[in-house]
């Protein structure tokens, strides 16, 4: 078992982790935490992968602000543990099973149709060829998800404020 | 090496707990943070096929959904806010304005 074999695995089974503790955890600020744990050990898949950029954008965008923002919502909210109710039945029934079919069916697929493909080559990518395929290919998507932020502020803004 | 149907497990596993959570949870941030964790599973999909392929519009498009992840979670947010505002209340069964 190769090194690169043992730390997917590692990784693998810290993501894994943290989704089923995101899902157990009864405190929102519990599940948060989980699902920093989880962003974490994709960041660091990421980097096996050769994406150090991506890599790099996880941690601070996701793990960082977006994570944030979710926390500091949870303790302004001063969120409590999760009720539990009984009218989840239906979602006890029929969506576990569902759920877990799904997750099952989707692995089964793709383990049978990807598992002759090349491995995944080592090796970094060059972030500079990544930042010329944005700002030449994509730059009008570029430019597009600038209004797409200017809009979700201004809305954020419009909907948090107090009614008068 | 690590063979790409390992990752594209993986990210299928991921995917799948997320509709579980998003299902299961009865707390409207929980429910919602459920579906971060689908939109992250969907990236590390884009990633592995990047890099698999040799081409980099995967991770640009990895990119792009972080962005627009963040939008969402300022929007989503903002509007958790309120409805925390209106119905003193976080659960998800509480709020049924839309029912019929």
């Amino acid at each position: 078992m190769s090194l690169e074999l043992v730390l997917f695995f590692v990784l693998a089974a810290m993501a894994i982790g943290g989704a089923v503790s995101l899902i157990l955890q009864r405190h929102p600020i519990h599940s948060a935490l989980s699902l920093i744990v989880v962003m974490v050990a994709l960041a660091g898949l990421y980097l096996l992968l050769g994406a150090e950029f991506i890599a790099a954008v996880q941690i601070i965008v996701y793990a960082g602000a977006i994570m944030v923002l979710f926390v500091f919502v949870i303790m302004l909210l001063n969120a409590g543990v999760e009720a539990r109710t009984n009218v989840s039945r239906m979602a006890r029934y029929v969506g576990l099973p569902l759920g877990f079919f799904l997750t099952v069916e989707l692995a089964y697929w793709i383990a049978g149709g990807a598992g002759r493909q090349a491995p995944v080559s080592a090796g970094p990518t060059p972030t500079r060829e990544l930042a010329r395929m944005l700002f030449r290919e994509f730059v009008f998507p570029f430019e597009l998800t600038s209004i797409l932020i200017l809009i979700a502020i201004l809305g954020a803004v419009v909907l948090a404020k107090k009614e008068t | 090496m690590v063979p790409i149907s390992y990752y594209l497990v993986l990210s299928a596993i991921l995917f799948g707990l997320g509709v579980v959570a998003f299902i299961f949870k009865r707390n409207i941030i929980t429910i919602f943070m459920s579906i971060e964790l689908m939109l992250n599973a969907v990236n590390l999909t884009f990633v592995a096929f990047s890099r698999a392929l040799g081409k980099l519009d995967g991770q640009v498009f990895v990119f792009f959904v972080i962005v627009v992840a963040a939008a969402e979670a300022a929007v989503g947010l903002a509007i958790i806010l309120l409805i925390a505002r209106n119905q003193q209340s976080l659960n998800i069964e509480r709020v049924n304005l839309l029912k019929l």
